[in-house]
């Protein structure tokens, strides 16, 4: 189909004070006088639902009660101790529906104590004000320890062994650490090159070497740090990203949300980044929201996504949801891809959809279809893991992932796995911190037994 | 609509909320500005003799505790009575007197404890229009030291004899106003009224040290280094003053004495306790130097709809009714049995009354029932003590109920006449019949 309308998609269309804006803070952060009020509506529950909450186990009261009593450095400790990426997840858990979802004064008001907000509070005061490290190290054990992947549940499992005393490599084959800190989360949760700052003060307790550019199955094979090392955690992550599946998904302007992310967070000017005029975005959890938003941000005039279920069924939660729509994002239920449109020249023009319906669980499409014309199309369908980097190492797969069991212990001699590599939880920042710091205690029980 | 107006002493006033002899009645400005907000009466900010002025210091004054959101619980300060000149209030109070005749006007005074300071003040006062005096025996902080105020409070024989004076030379009513820096306020009150008093005030503020700079290791307020005890003010000494005005409204020999209640007086209801307990008025301080003069309005329209929705018509058909049931340990009931009971519907789930019986009473409340997050009474432990109540922070969730038949945490019958210590047969003293 031969496209009326030139096909759009460029870079610069806002003006720079526009991007500054667009990207700043989502959330700007807490003053002292706001923390001290905030920090004041919180009950100090017994045996705390939002602790309960926690992935990581955070004693929230406790932490809470801290800065409520002018101490927000041991609030940080606090948090720390459980989760030492506590300060990133204050920025990018979905805290409405983990700790504030559980919060008493939710039920009770419907207004939960900003417990994310007051977390971040008292980790930047503590990693801006603190002179040092809020953790010793243990006397060194002479153990060696390879972590593969600098994301977060590498970084948490190696901070947790060097605490240990265990000397720890940790191997990326990015070019920086934090993982999805550093390129996957979206630019107005994690503003300042946070990711980067908070791996240097992970970095800090000493005893972690970080090598980049290190990639399993190029570089080096699991094989490899079985013989070198005492021990391996693997936190790869997926590396593979959902395909559509439908006609036309190489036509260009067709992109995957998460490589155009990583692209937004790495570029030192967002004004350099095309950005079709008309975006369609195709999925309905975390990712789809965040590449519709920050396309929004960018200047997009039109964001559409098209999501093949209903509102409920988006793994985005509602408030997520609302954060895109009061972007501007459009959202549309029940639609699933059945065509990359292309104008003359193979490039995108449009989206064909097809409209769905549920019976019995069973999602079918209708066979009626509409069309929305888009110069850029995003693909946030999910990723996958991808296990030829491991091919012939004998690991167990769960379901496309690798197998552990809780002490996320794989099937392979003193190898331990974690993060959204494994199936422990969601694919959430914090059930990979708790993963890390799981599997390093597991590590470091054998290795002292 | 309830008549709120006030008759104390003979003095009219149209509300019984006054404002206390403190910073806010200090000149004619802000007593002015008493007025113009509603205030039914004011005590001069009290005169000392003639001649040149007290002073203050000249750092910090106020030190101060607060609750949760910086909500300020009680206030302390280490201001001395007026630094003004004599002459300058004296004129003042004539003036604003003559321009608000339907106001409460008393003078707070305090000279040294020598007749002839007391004659001279007390002519120059008589002159000026004042409906009343109240002898400020109260302040702890110092003017104690230089022999007057608590120290004069301190010692019942000093206040009968200044009282006395008093009523020798003037013939405006008398208030005493008392100092709570002592160990029994009965014997102070009754000096009061052996002196002739027409009526006492209290409390005054209570003798504290409100923080510690920990950086200099010093009281705060802090001034060059040093900090000194401050008279303590604010909703946080309400509950010690109701029960000294109660001691003092129950007690045989000041029974019927005209009380003029103060302490942490902040909204109607805290007045509406304080005259049940007998005050003929109230009067305020703390709450106006926090919010301004305006709260007033809010204390009026309380007490009036709250009379209204009682059918009380006057003040003076509640003062006092809870006199009579304020009793002594041994009178309470001991047949009297409750439980507490928790609705579930209101329940937010915070887990506090659970912890707190717990950790600190009689484990008498579940965390867990079949599995899930609850909280329950168990009556077999439960003794009635309402301290879950108390933590509880939803107003309402938890109540206590009393209960008939058999009690299951004695497993006895509970009998369903009044009995109390002085017979119960654990008492080494118990009478056979019960005294009431």
């Amino acid at each position: 189909m031969a496209s009326e309308v030139m096909r759009d998609v460029k870079a610069g269309r806002l003006e720079q004070s526009e991007y500054a804006e667009n990207f700043s803070d989502i959330h700007p952060p807490l003053n002292a006088h706001e923390a001290a009020v905030e920090a004041d509506r919180c009950y100090f529950c017994y045996d705390a639902p939002c602790m309960t909450a926690c992935p990581t186990s955070i004693d929230v009261p406790m932490f809470i009660r801290q800065i409520a009593a002018d101490n927000a450095k041991g609030a940080a400790k606090t948090i720390f101790e459980q989760n030492i990426l506590g300060g990133m997840c204050a920025r990018v858990c979905p805290t409405e529906t983990l700790c504030e979802e559980a919060c008493v004064r939710e039920v009770a008001e419907g207004k939960p104590v900003k417990i994310g907000q007051l977390q971040r509070y008292a980790t930047d005061v503590l990693m801006r004000e603190a002179s040092e490290h809020p953790f010793e190290r243990a006397p060194s054990t002479g153990k060696r320890i390879a972590v593969v992947g600098a994301g977060p549940a590498g970084l948490s499992c190696a901070h947790r062994l060097a605490m240990h005393g265990h000397d720890v490599t940790v191997l990326e084959a990015r070019e920086k650490g934090g993982g999805l800190s550093e390129y996957g989360i979206a630019a107005y949760k994690s503003v300042n090159d946070f990711a980067q700052e908070e791996l240097q003060f992970i970095l800090d307790i000493g005893g972690i070497t970080i090598e980049t550019g290190k990639k399993l199955g190029a570089d080096f094979n699991l094989a490899d740090l079985t013989g070198k090392y005492d021990a391996v955690f693997l936190g790869i992550g997926l590396a593979n990203v959902n395909a559509l599946g439908v006609a036309g998904e190489d036509a260009d302007g067709c992109e995957d949300a998460v490589d155009y992310i990583a692209g937004l967070r790495q570029a030192a000017d967002l004004s350099t980044l095309p950005i079709g005029r008309r975006v369609v975005v195709i999925g309905g959890g975390m990712t789809a929201i965040d590449i519709a938003t920050q396309a929004k941000r960018l200047g997009a005039e039109e964001v559409t996504i098209a999501y093949r279920r209903g509102q409920d069924g988006m793994n985005a939660s509602a408030y997520e949801q609302e954060v895109a729509q009061t972007s501007g994002v459009t959202i549309r239920h029940w639609l699933q891809p059945k065509a990359v449109v292309q104008d003359d020249a193979g490039a995108v023009a449009g989206i064909e959809l097809e409209y769905t319906s549920q019976a019995n669980g069973t999602l079918s499409g209708t066979g009626e279809t509409t069309t929305i014309a888009a110069d850029q199309i995003f693909k946030a369908i999910g990723q996958s893991f991808d296990d030829h980097p491991l091919a012939g190492s004998g690991l167990d797969m769960d379901r496309g992932r690798i197998r552990t069991g809780d002490d996320r212990k794989t099937n392979l001699a003193n190898v331990w796995a974690g993060g959204d590599c494994v199936r422990s939880g969601e694919d959430l920042t914090v059930v990979s911190v708790e993963d890390g710091k799981i599997a390093a205690e597991s590590i470091h029980a054998t290795l002292t037994a | 609509m309830a008549d709120i107006s006030s008759n104390f002493l003979g003095i009219q006033s149209p509300n019984p909320f006054w404002l206390a002899s403190a910073p806010p009645t200090d000149k004619a400005y802000n007593v002015e500005r008493a007025f113009e907000a509603g205030w039914g009466g004011v005590v001069w900010k009290t005169l000392g003799e003639a001649g040149p002025p007290v002073v203050n210091v000249n750092g910090p004054r106020y030190g101060a505790i607060h609750g949760p959101d910086r909500r300020l619980l009680g206030l302390n300060n280490i201001e001395l009575i007026t630094d003004r000149d004599l002459e300058v209030n004296l004129k003042e109070i004539i003036e604003v007197k003559k321009r608000w005749p339907d106001r409460a006007m008393i003078v707070s005074l305090m000279v040294p404890c020598e007749e002839h300071c007391w004659k001279n003040i007390l002519e120059r006062v008589n002159d000026t229009g004042a409906d009343g005096i109240e002898l400020n025996f109260g302040c702890p902080h110092g003017m104690s030291e230089r022999g007057m105020g608590s120290a004069v409070g301190q010692v019942p024989e000093y206040i009968q004899m200044v009282t006395e004076w008093c009523k020798q030379y003037s013939n405006l009513p008398v208030i005493v106003k008392l100092t709570p820096n002592i160990t029994d306020v009965r014997y102070p009150a009754r000096a009061a009224k052996a002196g002739g008093a027409d009526a006492v005030s209290l409390i005054n503020t209570i003798n504290s040290i409100v923080s510690v700079d920990l950086d200099n290791f010093a009281p705060e307020p802090t001034i060059d280094g040093k900090g000194s005890h401050g008279g303590y003010c604010g909703p946080a000494v309400k509950p010690i003053a109701m029960n000294m005005v109660a001691e003092i409204a129950r007690d045989a020999e000041t029974k019927g004495l005209p009380i003029s209640g103060i302490g942490g007086i902040s909204t109607w209801r805290d007045a509406a306790e304080f005259i049940a307990l007998g005050c003929g008025t109230v009067q305020v301080c703390t709450a106006a130097m926090t919010y301004g003069f305006k709260i007033v309005e809010e204390m009026i329209d309380g007490l009036s709809d709250w009379m209204d929705e009682k059918g009380y018509r006057t003040i003076g058909e509640f003062q006092g009714m809870a006199v009579p049931n304020v009793s002594d340990w041994q009178y309470l009931n001991l047949n009297y049995v409750t439980k507490a009971r928790i609705d579930q519907d209101s329940c937010i789930k915070c887990g506090r009354c659970h912890i707190a019986c717990e950790d600190t009473s009689h484990q008498a409340i579940t965390s867990i029932v079949n599995g899930e997050r609850m909280f329950e009474v168990i009556d077999e432990e439960c003794v009635g003590c309402n301290l879950c109540v108390n933590v509880c922070p939803v107003d309402g969730c938890i109540t206590m109920e009393q209960i008939a038949g058999v009690d299951p945490r004695t497993q006895e019958p509970i009998d369903p006449d009044y009995a109390n210590w002085t017979t119960h047969p654990n008492n080494p003293m118990a009478a056979k019949e019960a005294a009431e």
